[in-house]
């Protein structure tokens, strides 16, 4: 079984398509995409526990850190480069997510939306910073240094210019409610977007 | 020299000799009339025969790649971290086929053996040989041993060096190729290291034109230097702190050039013993070896073009404090690689060993590695069956 948000990410790539993937952990997106879609990909990692299990998979991987550039890689190489629930936690989203753009023709990225109604209660009634299932960490020890909302990601694509092609917010469940598709940066947990320049 | 045999080591094993009688021609435009290839096998080959695995040796090895030759022996093959039941290239899985190069010195033909011509030893008459010639060697050695395909060519250093020639040359003879601690070419640095081995070697008075044989010695202190060279470039400067740092064998200073510092009394050990068991004209040849090559230039100095002729599986690793061929020439393989859309992956290990990393135990490098080397298995038996 492939993991909710990957499962949705797979059904926006189609058949026959060159993927990079970044920060692609133990492999299993890769992997799906290669038996079903015949997607020829590569994944960066640095983790190397997920490295080997990458090995294991069969699965093209290759250990570089994404905060040190994508310049060993040429414009357009991929037709998609996918970043899943680490665009929070790079130094520079913006950079990385423009560098997706180039060594690529689209560009699809998730993450946890900062606007969802539990994490703006949590703030504003206990004055601390938000921690929940699908933010686990306390401010001092977060990976995610980089937090942004639905319409904060929204605002910078239109300031960059980035075309949005898809998108979906959902719950941690990976769902879509009436309540999600009505105010997706209120009820929406976490997004995913498909952009392209 | 081992107790018992330990239960990860393949054991007792014994070399083998095929004489071959086919000419070799050779990248120097001369030809070798007939040759003898000495080897080891470990583990067993499948009916289909697609398990077979071809370790190429680097600089100073040779065909002894893992096990004992006798108990006593002080020390397994030089790659029994890597080889055996259980470990990363698993030999209740794979049939591994170690050989010992051509201009080598332990057995396979080479300057110290007999020219046929003059019934004299080779010596400075042996030909040129250069990693494509090994490949076409080793690509005899495998028609003879009936292996179609090599589940995977696996080399550290130059013989990582030949894991990559194996695929541009033969693409449809290996299934993957493992390059570790490699690079595509060798850069003006290693090749200066390179020179200072061979000069110390052709001006030791004892070398006698690369005729020390007939004259009943060897270059011993040529030998003993060029080692001494090399292996500072083994090892990193980390490593040479932690292991020596200014410790003094005697704890004062003598005011003499006799051996006071440590890391001296070690470099002279290690050359000396290196001198005892290693022919002059044979380093020679294979420091010129790792000098020519360049797969690159056989395709107007485009590597992308190179590796366009492969069509294995690549695993690429290298090691934080190899400076000899340091993580940024294993990359240069990687991106040419990804840029021609070859299969390839890429792990660099975090250790303080340097180059001579690739031959230690080392947890994290063995499990990657072992991890890589299931998934060929698997293949394999899958194809197989």
């Amino acid at each position: 079984m492939l993991r909710p948000d990957l499962e949705i990410i797979r059904t926006w790539i189609p058949d026959d398509t060159r993927v990079l993937d970044l920060g692609c952990g133990d492999g299993q997106l890769l992997e799906n995409l290669r038996d079903t879609r015949n997607v020829h990909g590569y994944g960066l990692e640095i983790d190397q526990d997920n490295i080997a299990a990458c090995f294991e998979r069969g699965v093209n991987v290759i250990e570089q850190d994404i905060d040190e550039g994508l310049g060993n890689i040429q414009d357009k190489r991929f037709d998609y480069v996918v970043m899943t629930q680490a665009l929070q936690a790079v130094h520079r989203p913006d950079l990385v997510l423009s560098e997706m753009l180039r060594v690529g023709r689209e560009a699809i990225v998730t993450f946890p939306n900062f606007g969802h109604w539990k994490v703006r209660g949590y703030l504003f009634f206990k004055g601390r910073m938000p921690v929940s299932p699908t933010l686990p960490h306390q401010w001092y020890n977060t990976p995610n240094i980089h937090l942004c909302t639905v319409n904060d990601f929204e605002a910078h694509c239109r300031e960059r210019g980035y075309r949005i092609l898809q998108a979906m917010v959902v719950d941690r469940h990976h769902e879509i409610g009436p309540m999600t598709r009505a105010m997706p940066n209120l009820f929406g947990e976490i997004a995913l977007f498909r952009v392209t320049r | 020299m081992p107790d018992s045999i330990p239960a990860d080591s393949v054991g007792l094993v014994t070399p083998t000799s095929l004489q071959f009688t086919q000419p070799l021609e050779l990248e120097c435009g001369r030809r070798l009339d007939a040759y003898e290839l000495v080897y080891e096998t470990y583990g067993s080959l499948n009916k289909a025969r697609s398990n077979a695995v071809l370790i190429c040796h680097a600089l100073s090895g040779h065909h002894h790649a893992a096990g004992y030759h006798s108990m006593d022996d002080k020390r397994p093959g030089w790659w029994d971290t890597a080889i055996g039941p259980g470990k990363a290239i698993d030999t209740n899985r794979f049939f591994v086929v170690a050989l010992n190069n051509i201009g080598g010195c332990h057995g396979s033909t080479g300057p110290s053996s007999i020219n046929p011509a003059n019934g004299q030893p080779w010596g400075p008459d042996f030909p040129m040989v250069t990693v494509r010639d090994w490949v076409n060697s080793q690509a005899r050695l495998a028609d003879a041993l009936g292996i179609e395909q090599w589940a995977a060519v696996i080399g550290g250093s130059l013989g990582g060096m030949q894991a990559l020639q194996w695929a541009i040359d033969y693409p449809d003879r290996v299934r993957h190729a493992a390059v570790i601690a490699s690079a595509p070419k060798l850069s003006a640095q290693n090749i200066a290291f390179n020179e200072v081995a061979r000069q110390s070697i052709l001006t030791d008075p004892h070398f006698h034109g690369g005729r020390y044989y007939l004259h009943d010695t060897y270059p011993r202190q040529g030998l003993i230097l060029a080692r001494m060279v090399g292996h500072i470039t083994y090892l990193s400067e980390d490593a040479m702190r932690a292991k020596f740092g200014r410790d003094l064998r005697a704890g004062k200073f003598h005011f003499g050039f006799d051996v006071e510092f440590q890391v001296e009394s070690y470099l002279r050990h290690q050359g000396e013993t290196f001198s005892r068991n290693f022919d002059a004209n044979t380093y020679l040849l294979m420091t010129k070896a790792l000098d020519y090559y360049d797969p690159a230039r056989d395709f107007d100095n485009d590597l992308e073009a190179a590796l366009k002729q492969t069509r294995c599986r690549f695993l690429v690793m290298s090691f934080t404090t190899d400076w000899r061929f340091a993580p940024q020439r294993s990359e240069e393989i990687v991106n040419a690689l990804v840029r021609v859309g070859r299969n390839v992956s890429y792990a660099e290990i975090d250790t303080d060993k340097g180059h001579d990393a690739f031959l230690v135990d080392i947890p994290e490098y063995l499990k990657l590695f072992g991890a890589y080397m299931h998934r060929v298995a698997v293949e394999v038996n899958d194809a197989a069956s």
